[in-house]
């Protein structure tokens, strides 16, 4: 399902630049290479083996090239559990629901994974006039132990990055110089990025501006968003 | 008189030092200083930790998130159309630049192309905020250092293209101006010519700043070689847009990425410096506020005829896929790695603003520097609170 948009796009161009990346990684990674996506002329995605992520760093960096360190995050792929309640209460009586939705099915997006977290990454190539590409990193975080190994020692903007990804959804980076809090204050409970985590303005009080995408009386044109609230 | 020889001099010159080394080594002690979060010197609520040595700095840490808003996970309760209202208060002194890369991901997603007098008029309101938010960092820099006169020209400057993104967009700092494929409205009539008359007055302003600061003595005795950057540790940290160009780094999202703009179209020249240091980064950020002005007269003189919306349909739904685009904003490299699930609300937004890059290379760049010198390399990597805590 998530994977259609690569067949919506027009099938000409090739992209000898980013197949070779991807070439370069399989040499360097081996089996650890797990999946890989092209957009041609856009972008591309690698995942790698969890085992793996320290070394893809080292080889991208050094291999490939790619010194420029874009940035570090997570992916929960938990559908929020709280539905689309989470959109305002309005929005769920125009669906038809009742009562506290349950999560759905965790669906991973392009380059497909198995657990619920993801560690995302962007490095590129920067300062060749005509020569710039960047690639996305990926790699699953296992559900019985939170963890990957740190960039830090490869890309020392790593840093900030896993810092707020530990505070945000309770990933471990093996292997990090200080796991400290970045934003949040000191004794905050909770990862407040992670899909279960409610966010409570909204269980309090609905969104006012939802009233933007209730469908005009009248008008034909499109799906109803009450339509679309039952589909997840 | 009596005649003191070579020798006796020298003698006197080491036993001076010899006493002052002593001296060094008995006085210091450690001593924490607090740089913020309210401080003049910090604009912004960013706090410093700085362990210092006498006048050195042993350590210094910056200590954020005193703003933090909680951006990307009001966007997952946002629909597409209403994340542009969130997003515009990231970097508030360049607030256009901010909506476009988001926009510009959502179309990506679902394969929208925004007609030409779109974007014609992005590009032209993209450069325009970046002059509006480089003006006040000429001005501010200057009143970083002592200099006051600086901040006054700044402030009246910027306000003649405020007000001419007023006219267009309604609002001076937040627009909200950008749709999915394409804008919200066309340009009022008459505003290109007052526009390129703007420009002028934003090119006289530079010519001030130069004249009034770059020869100063004292500023240049108070930026040259401070705060070196080389540019291998500029990448490792991801520094990027004139921080990353003072290094000698020849990469500009502008020319090198250009889809969604025009900037392929236009005269313009990407400006680098190979110093690396504090100057470096406030000479560099002066010539693009030049190149900017280029580029808005330019924007003005081409933009074509024709729609400025493409068809969408009024309840966007963004399908399925993950997108990631970057633009050269003018705090540097700011990009969206957006997640659909062909939802109303987007599944999952990784925002990656410029400063927060930018700043977290502060502990590496300011261990060993002088207390003063700690203000002038905060000024000279120029953030936004609002940039780096989201």
């Amino acid at each position: 399902m998530s994977d259609t948009t690569a067949t919506d796009t027009p099938p000409a161009p090739t992209d000898e630049l980013r197949e070779q990346l991807i070439a370069k990684l399989g040499d360097a990674l081996g089996d650890s290479l797990i999946d890989s996506h092209l957009l041609p002329g856009t972008d591309v995605w690698v995942r790698v083996a969890t085992d793996a992520w320290a070394e893809v760093a080292e080889v991208a960096r050094h291999k490939l090239g790619a010194k420029y360190f874009g940035f570090l995050s997570v992916i929960d792929w938990l559908p929020s559990p709280f539905g689309r309640s989470m959109d305002s209460e309005v929005d769920r009586v125009l669906a038809g629901e009742s009562g506290t939705p349950e999560a759905g099915e965790i669906v991973q997006g392009v380059t497909g994974g198995d657990s619920r977290f993801q560690v995302l990454a962007r490095v590129a190539h920067v300062g060749e006039p005509g020569n710039y590409w960047g690639i996305n990193l990926k790699a699953d975080i296992p559900d019985d132990s939170l963890e990957v190994s740190t960039w830090v020692k490869t890309y020392a903007g790593a840093d900030w990055h896993e810092r707020e990804a530990w505070e945000m959804f309770g990933i471990g980076f093996v292997g990090h110089p200080g796991l400290r809090h970045l934003y949040l204050p000191g004794d905050f409970e909770g990862h407040p990025m992670r899909k279960d985590f409610p966010l409570l303005a909204r269980q309090v009080k609905p969104w006012p501006g939802i009233v933007d995408v209730e469908p005009m009386p009248g008008s034909g044109d499109d799906d109803a968003p009450a339509e679309e609230g039952a589909e997840s | 008189m009596t005649a003191i020889t070579d020798r006796q001099k020298l003698q006197y010159i080491a036993a001076q030092a010899a006493d002052a080394r002593v001296n060094v080594e008995l006085e210091t002690e450690g001593m924490t200083l607090n740089i913020g979060p309210q401080h003049p010197a910090t604009h912004g609520t960013l706090r410093i930790v700085a362990r210092l040595d006498g006048e050195q700095v042993i350590a210094a840490e910056p200590i954020c998130g005193y703003m933090h808003r909680g951006y990307e996970k009001l966007t997952e309760v946002r629909t597409y159309a209403q994340v542009t209202t969130l997003v515009n208060r990231i970097d508030w002194l360049g607030s256009f630049a901010n909506e476009v890369p988001f926009i510009l991901a959502a179309e990506q997603l679902m394969g929208v192309e925004a007609p030409p007098r779109a974007q014609w008029i992005r590009t032209l309101l993209f450069e325009m905020s970046r002059i509006s938010n480089l003006i006040l960092f000429l001005g501010d820099m200057a009143v970083q250092l002592g200099a006051v006169t600086p901040a006054f020209f700044a402030f009246r400057d910027r306000e003649y293209v405020l007000d001419q993104i007023e006219r267009v967009t309604g609002g001076r700092f937040h627009p909200n101006f950008d749709r999915i494929g394409g804008l919200k409205d066309d340009l009022p009539k008459g505003w290109l010519a007052d526009t390129k008359a703007t420009m002028d007055k934003v090119r006289s302003f530079c010519d001030e700043i130069e004249t009034l600061l770059m020869g100063a003595e004292i500023f240049q005795a108070r930026t040259r070689g401070i705060g070196v950057i080389p540019h291998d540790v500029a990448q490792q940290y991801g520094l990027s847009g004139a921080n990353a160009r003072a290094s000698g780094i020849d990469w500009d999202l502008r020319r090198d990425q250009p889809s969604g703009m025009v900037y392929s179209e236009l005269d313009w020249k990407v400006i680098t410096h190979p110093d690396g240091d504090s100057f470096a980064r406030f000479w560099v950020r002066l010539q693009e506020v030049r190149e900017a002005a280029k580029i808005v007269e330019q924007c003005c003189d081409g933009v074509p005829g024709g729609p400025i919306m493409a068809k969408v349909p009024r309840i966007i739904k963004v399908p399925a896929g993950e997108a990631w685009v970057s633009t050269e904003n003018p705090l540097g490299e700011m990009g969206y790695y957006v997640v659909s699930k062909g939802d109303l609300t987007p599944f999952r937004v990784k925002i990656r603003s410029a400063s927060f890059n930018n700043v977290a290379i502060a502990p590496w760049i300011l261990r060993g520097v002088y207390v003063p010198d700690i203000i002038t390399i905060l000024a000279s990597l120029y953030f936004i609170l609002g940039d780096i805590d989201r």
